[in-house]
């Protein structure tokens, strides 16, 4: 076979994926594809994502048909150098269309840990080092936030996505809704796993418990990535909280779900059934609500910036430009103080809005050791 | 005799508050100011208050679609039972149910039922709720002679037995069910007959007679109450209306009813019991006629007087939340 | 996520509400079973088992056997319900509802309406429904269309483990008397179904899949029915809305309306008896709220206007499939090519 051929295949968003519609084309025949190039448009049940090429080299064929549903895996599209003749490519297409996916394979990533008799989820990708990336999802989120990050960073390191108390799989117990409950939690998968060197990644409220995490244990911090963090300069947005608490069926939980995205579009209904079917669970929204107005109204969820300064580890902050829910700082001496980028055209969820300029970005960190 | 002057009074008011209530819905009807089904209780007084003396608010019972009575012996309010059954939104149902159906939950009143021999099943339930949250409660089944032959009301008597509930089956037997005998439709002939049947002891009263009616139920509801199972009893009645106001009655002998009041009224029976042994004046009781009378016309004058629903009030209700 | 059995999933609903409510209480005929016979106690816990368990967890004085005496306990759970209980009664087998119906129909239906809003009811009856257990005319029937005529009723015909867990529990915490209607079919199914309480809202119908070309609506065993129609669909180019609305009263129809006026065809999967049944109730109710979106008949599969027979074969044939429904939206929608 020859080494020079590249596949682009149907990626595995989340654990629940097993299959995904190509919904559009975004290059032909012919062209010459960058790394990073947007190939096509693939929609699953719970979201719309573009496909970026991994490699460079020319696009020779496109395998998969528009409107055509393929399982994870799937063979969709091959990069060549121009020197690959159209026979060897055809070879390849035969030899790779199928594909056998272990559909179970990421559930056994899943384990729980007990801290202070809370049960805390966890999904990690294993492995014995004690040096992992540790991510941190936001207020009403859960570790499937990071769907379209996971699989890629743990192709580098061992990573740990983590469902914080009141939230996913674990418990719903968040005592009285401060911050040291949710950072306990994430000490608690720490020194459970032994972990030495944590490389945190920390998105919105998640962004305030690492912070927070790495102000606490300096030791264990091997950088801090925060994306549209809570608290960093100003508070989360009141109404927007007390919105995604109240929202209790699909139009208005779809209208809530929409502010995190700089396009709305992409809020699928499996996304808000989701959503919904977790705010569903006994004592969420109490725990929700309490987070709200203790976590996320704190005096220090106002002024992270000034703790944040003087930290022994690398911090990079990210921010999308059209943040509606933690719109990004306005002052100047913030954006002199720290290593901030802000993207344009994307919104409060940047891991998935910008997931591949991210990626990288996350992987970065770990050449600062 | 255990009774107190205090509760002698209230006995005497009830039932005669029920009398005078009903004797004016006869009137009112044939004025053609009520509208549908009304069926009468006059005649049957003691019964239900001799029965309902034993109860407070929290002890439950279910009554028929000759309900007022109960209602009035429940401690329904008199005025909110009137406006029910004018159909004004004041009514103790908002209109919705009519004569047929006047309840008060408040009251431990779980509503006059249009189907004969809807009630002993729930009263079943009511008896295990007090059972279960350990209350106290007693539950209380009024039904007549011709809920006695429904299926229904043979099954709750089972099941109270198997399950030991402290309710008590009222049947009241007025010897018609519309304008079938009892004495033909019921097989057994004595109501009371089939308590034996059931695991259950029974009692059979002249349900004219308001003390012979709560002697009876004192140990029914005492038996109830210490847990140690429900029990039936048959009262004796007679209506002194038709079965609904309309009915002609040409299935009774004539002078039937004339005799029954001349012999049996339990009013005159208690009036004549309490004078006699000295426990309440003549002017004790022709006060609380006074009283009842003026309170009846006031209570149609304010059924008249009440508001009509409105087409708002049409779709609610229907449910908690839908 | 924990796989869990569709019959699971009901258990477990019983011991969370259990052990939150004290209110709670389970009667019926066999809940526990063995009831005064010298063998085990909770010999049976339901004529399925649903309710093994509760008896040795709760005691005989809130998982109440009773007598085969449907009109009593069902009127007894009705009387509980307004007396302060919050009582789940196993009718068992839903064709048993004529010898109870009037404790449902006119007595707990009735009851908040006729006492002007001040009755609350909050029991729930829960029963097997649905062909193909074999089991003939008198234990196989799909009666909901009769309750779900009633106001003051509530009706649920969950189609999968996690709906049939969310739904019980919200059924069992709502103030309204609800029937909880069972396919016995479906006991045997498994899907994920969280280990915590969780409810189910009524009257949110649940959007399997989504598809530009026909809205299928189907109810209990023939949501899986409609399912397996819109994969042979696919195939040939025809792309199918699954819906199935969870509950007939509450009805959805918003969501159904919003398909069907995104894709213009309507079919809907019903095994319930085809006069007067939930099919042709939401036919009726498109066609009249969105009768300019169609672009095509509304088509309803359901079983023959027959009782449900005894033979295997019969049974078989009786019960609507997925070809039918194939057949039934190739009838409404112009045909397609492939990819389109």
């Amino acid at each position: 076979m020859n080494a020079s051929i590249q596949s682009i295949n149907m990626p595995k968003w989340g654990m629940s994926m097993s299959e995904g519609k190509l919904v559009k084309w975004l290059v032909s025949e012919g062209d010459a594809i960058k790394p990073g190039q947007e190939i096509m448009e693939v929609e699953t049940d719970k979201i719309t994502n573009v496909v970026e090429a991994q490699d460079a080299g020319i696009l020779r064929r496109r395998v998969a048909a528009e409107d055509e549903t393929l399982p994870v895996g799937a063979l969709l599209a091959v990069l060549a150098d121009a020197s690959v003749a159209d026979s060897e490519i055809d070879q390849y297409v035969d030899a790779n269309r199928v594909v056998a996916v272990d559909a179970d394979g990421e559930t056994s990533l899943i384990s729980k840990i007990q801290v202070d008799g809370r049960t805390v989820n966890i999904m990690d990708s294993g492995g014995e080092s004690d040096k992992a990336f540790l991510l941190i999802h936001g207020f009403g989120g859960d570790l499937n936030n990071w769907l379209f990050n996971f699989e890629e960073l743990a192709k580098h390191e061992r990573t740990i996505a983590i469902d914080l108390p009141g939230h996913g799989q674990s418990s719903k117990d968040v005592g009285d809704g401060a911050a040291v409950n949710l950072i306990a939690a994430v000490d608690g998968v720490i020194d459970a796993l032994g972990l030495k060197a944590v490389h945190f990644v920390g998105h919105s409220m998640g962004g305030m418990v690492a912070a927070l995490a790495v102000i606490g244990r300096p030791a264990v911090a091997g950088s801090l990535t925060l994306l549209a963090p809570a608290g960093f300069t100003t508070p989360v947005n009141e109404a927007y909280l007390a919105s995604f608490i109240a929202a209790d069926d699909r139009k208005e939980m779809k209208r809530v779900l929409s502010d995190l995205f700089a396009e709305p579009s992409v809020v699928t209904r499996d996304m808000v059934n989701d959503v919904l079917q977790y705010k569903r669970i006994d004592g969420v929204n109490a725990a929700l609500g309490l987070l709200a107005s203790n976590a996320l109204k704190a005096p220090e969820a106002g002024g992270l910036a000034a703790q944040l300064s003087g930290l022994g580890c690398p911090v990079r902050i990210f921010w999308g430009a059209e943040d509606k829910v933690i719109p990004p700082p306005q002052s100047d001496a913030v954006y002199a103080a720290f290593d901030i980028s802000v993207i344009d055209g994307k919104g409060h969820m940047l891991h998935m809005e910008a997931a591949s300029d991210l990626n990288a970005a996350i992987l970065q960190q770990l050449a600062t050791d | 005799m255990q009774l107190s002057k205090e509760q002698l009074k209230l006995a005497y008011q009830r039932m005669r508050q029920i009398r005078v209530f009903e004797d004016r819905l006869h009137l009112e009807f044939t004025r053609g100011q009520i509208p549908g089904f009304v069926h009468l209780y006059a005649g049957q007084e003691a019964s239900a208050v001799g029965v309902c003396m034993h109860l407070t608010d929290q002890d439950t019972i279910s009554s028929t679609h000759r309900g007022h009575g109960h209602c009035i012996a429940k401690g329904c309010d008199i005025d909110g039972m009137m406006l029910e059954i004018y159909g004004r939104k004041e009514g103790l149902c908002g209109g919705k149910g009519g004569s047929m159906h006047i309840a008060d939950l408040s009251k431990g009143m779980l509503g006059a039922n249009g189907i004969v021999g809807g009630g002993p099943p729930l009263i079943c339930g009511a008896a295990l709720a007090a059972k279960t949250l350990g209350t106290g409660a007693v539950a209380v089944c009024f039904t007549g002679d011709g809920g006695s032959n429904q299926g229904t009301t043979l099954e709750a008597l089972n099941l109270a037995s198997v399950w030991k509930l402290p309710a008590v089956f009222v049947f009241e037997n007025n010897g018609y069910a519309e304008s079938t005998a009892s004495h033909w439709s019921v097989s057994s002939k004595q109501i009371v007959k089939r308590a034996d049947a059931f695991g259950m002891p029974g009692a059979r009263v002249d349900g004219h007679d308001f003390f012979a009616v709560w002697e009876a139920v004192r140990e029914a509801v005492e038996r109830a109450r210490a847990g140690e199972g429900p029990s039936l009893i048959e009262a004796t009645t007679n209506r002194y209306y038709g079965h609904f106001e309309g009915d002609a009655q040409t299935y009774r002998a004539p002078g039937e009813v004339e005799k029954v009041k001349a012999e049996k009224d339990c009013l005159v029976h208690f009036r004549k019991r309490v004078t006699e042994a000295g426990l309440l004046s003549t002017a004790d009781l022709d006060a609380i006629d006074g009283e009842v009378a003026t309170q009846i016309d006031q209570a149609i004058e304010k059924a008249l007087a009440g508001t009509l629903p409105t087409v708002a009030d049409l779709t609610t209700d229907v449910y908690v939340r839908y | 996520m924990p796989k869990k059995t569709f019959k699971q999933a009901i258990t477990e609903a019983h011991f969370l509400e259990m052990r939150r409510d004290p209110r709670v209480i389970v009667m019926g005929e066999d809940v526990a079973g063995g009831q005064g016979a010298s063998g085990e106690a909770d010999a049976w816990g339901g004529s399925e088992g649903a309710t093994k368990g509760l008896y040795t967890e709760f005691g005989p004085s809130r998982v109440l056997d009773t007598p085969l005496t449907e009109s009593a306990f069902i009127g007894a759970a009705v009387g509980a319900a307004t007396q302060g209980l919050r009582p789940v009664a196993d009718l068992m087998f839903f064709d048993f509802i004529g010898v109870c119906f009037d404790q449902l129909y006119n007595q707990a239906a009735k009851f908040r309406y006729m006492f002007g809003g001040k009755a609350v009811t909050p029991v729930v009856v829960r029963a097997m429904i649905g062909a193909g257990f074999r089991a003939a005319a008198q234990h196989s029937q799909c009666l909901y269309p009769i309750v779900t005529h009633i106001p003051g009723l509530k009706v649920v015909i969950p189609s999968n483990p996690y709906d049939a867990k969310g739904l019980l529990i919200q059924a069992i915490r709502d103030d309204d008397p609800v029937i909880f209607l069972e396919h016995k079919l479906l006991y045997g199914v498994t899907g994920e179904v969280p280990d915590d309480s969780y409810t189910v809202p009524f009257g949110e119908a649940n959007v399997l899949r989504e598809g530009k070309d026909v809205t299928i609506v189907a109810l209990g065993l023939m949501v899986q029915v409609a399912m397996d129609a819109a994969k042979e669909l696919d195939t040939l180019g025809i792309k199918a809305t699954v819906i199935d609305p969870r509950t007939t009263s509450p009805l959805d129809l918003e969501t159904i309306v919003e398909s069907v006026e995104e894709t213009g065809h309507l079919v809907i999967v019903d095994e319930s008896s085809p006069r007067c049944n939930i099919a042709t109730d939401i036919a009726a109710q498109v066609a009249d709220q969105a009768f300019h979106a169609l672009r095509g008949p509304i088509k309803m599969v359901t079983p023959p206007h027959t009782p449900v027979p005894f033979s295997p074969v019969l049974e078989d044939l009786y019960i609507p499939r997925a070809e039918h429904v194939v057949t039934a939206v190739q009838a409404t929608v112009p045909a397609k090519k492939k990819g389109n």
